[in-house]
């Protein structure tokens, strides 16, 4: 399964984004191989619509779950429509999300 | 003549200035362009001849017959619309994002599936207050912006003949420049506080870049207090008035009063001395 986290860097022991849509990075994990990728959000500089972008990005990522701290509502109108499962970050590292996320922990939005 | 009144800072008297000028002019116009929260009338008490619905138009996409081909999406430049193909098959719309360009149904190559309609956002109001002719634009509330209904305002009910006063929204933003764009002069009003002077300079970098003759109008002035007056001696800018702070004049604009009577011949000498400045 792929999961999409909002990072401040681009590495696994980065700390949490809490913005979705503003995040610096995502890192797109494969929970089967453990293997990830770190993007720089291209988004980052638009003066709108961000959120939509954000979204219309991870769709086309393929991915299947995020991790993330807040997303804003065109974002969230967006992922609804697309079944992804938005689920709430908690503070601390990319790893830790992942961690928490495999043992079933963090709480679905 | 045409003649903006705008400030950097919000609250420093731009409805005011924009409504003693109108006043003290022979033959005027006054046009609200604080579409977002126009004050004008509530000095003026005008009687409203028309109330005319304020529309743009917007996408409306057939899915039956779209193909989700994306490129309607791809043309947007504010990010309003989100086409997710198979298996989804859906278009997404969001009308506080998109500024009616228009761009989406130029591109669309599937007649009807994407045509415009029209929405309404706002309203424009015409009447008169004594000799002042009166025009407001009025943005519904949640909609996100102004511009396009200032443009409409200009170019669909400003009359050139008269002497035109349009009230400008704050700030440096996409709405103010709409509203000074092509006027003969920029009235800035400020007053003399720290945050007056910061967002001044402000203003005055936009008209500069603009290439707008200006002059500076500083409300509540007080004469021990002159850092307007040392920037715009550094800046080489005409102070055409100071209004003086008074708090008789705050107890009438409180009850939606202002002394048009008294300030008549000091604002038909500011627009005396904006007529020779062109």
């Amino acid at each position: 399964m792929k999961l999409m986290i909002t990072a401040k860097g681009d590495n696994l022991n980065s700390t949490i984004d809490e913005r979705y849509g503003r995040a610096e990075y995502f890192i797109i994990y494969d929970t089967d191989s453990d293997d990830f990728e770190a993007i720089r959000n291209p988004f980052l500089n638009d003066q709108g619509g961000v959120g939509v972008s954000t979204a219309k990005f991870t769709i086309e990522k393929g991915v299947n779950a995020i991790i993330s701290g807040s997303y804003g509502p065109n974002a969230m109108d967006v992922l609804k429509v697309s079944n992804i499962e938005l689920y709430k970050a908690v503070p601390g590292t990319v790893k830790e999300n992942i961690e928490l996320f495999k043992e079933g922990k963090l709480q679905k939005f | 003549m045409k003649i903006a009144v705008t400030s950097g800072k919000g609250g420093t008297g731009k409805t005011t200035i924009s409504l003693l000028l109108a006043y003290a002019a022979d033959n005027p116009q006054y046009i609200d362009c604080d579409a977002e929260e126009p004050n004008g009338h509530l000095f003026l008490k005008p009687k409203i001849e028309k109330r005319i619905p304020y529309t743009e138009l917007v996408p409306k996409i057939n899915e039956d017959i779209c193909t989700f081909c994306g490129k309607c999406a791809d043309a947007c430049a504010y990010k309003a619309l989100v086409v997710m193909g198979e298996p989804l098959k859906k278009v997404m719309f969001f009308d506080e994002l998109c500024h009616s360009c228009g761009a989406c149904a130029y591109v669309c190559p599937v007649e009807n599936a994407l045509v415009e309609v029209k929405k309404q956002v706002g309203e424009i109001a015409i009447g008169k207050a004594g000799h002042i002719d009166f025009v407001m634009g009025q943005l519904n509330i949640g909609e996100a912006s102004a511009t396009q209904l200032i443009a409409s305002l200009k170019r669909d009910y400003m009359d050139k003949s008269k002497t035109v006063i349009l009230d400008s929204p704050p700030g440096t933003s996409c709405t103010v420049v709409e509203t000074i764009d092509g006027v003969d002069f920029v009235v800035l009003v400020t007053e003399p506080t720290p945050f007056g002077l910061s967002d001044l300079k402000l203003s005055v970098e936009l008209v500069r870049d603009m290439g707008l003759p200006f002059g500076i109008i500083v409300n509540k002035h007080e004469d021990e207090k002159h850092l307007i007056e040392d920037y715009a001696e550094e800046e080489n800018i005409e102070i055409l008035y100071r209004l003086p702070f008074s708090k008789e004049f705050a107890e009438m604009y409180s009850k939606g009063n202002l002394p048009f009577e008294k300030y008549k011949n000091d604002f038909a000498l500011v627009l005396k001395k904006i007529r020779e400045r062109l």
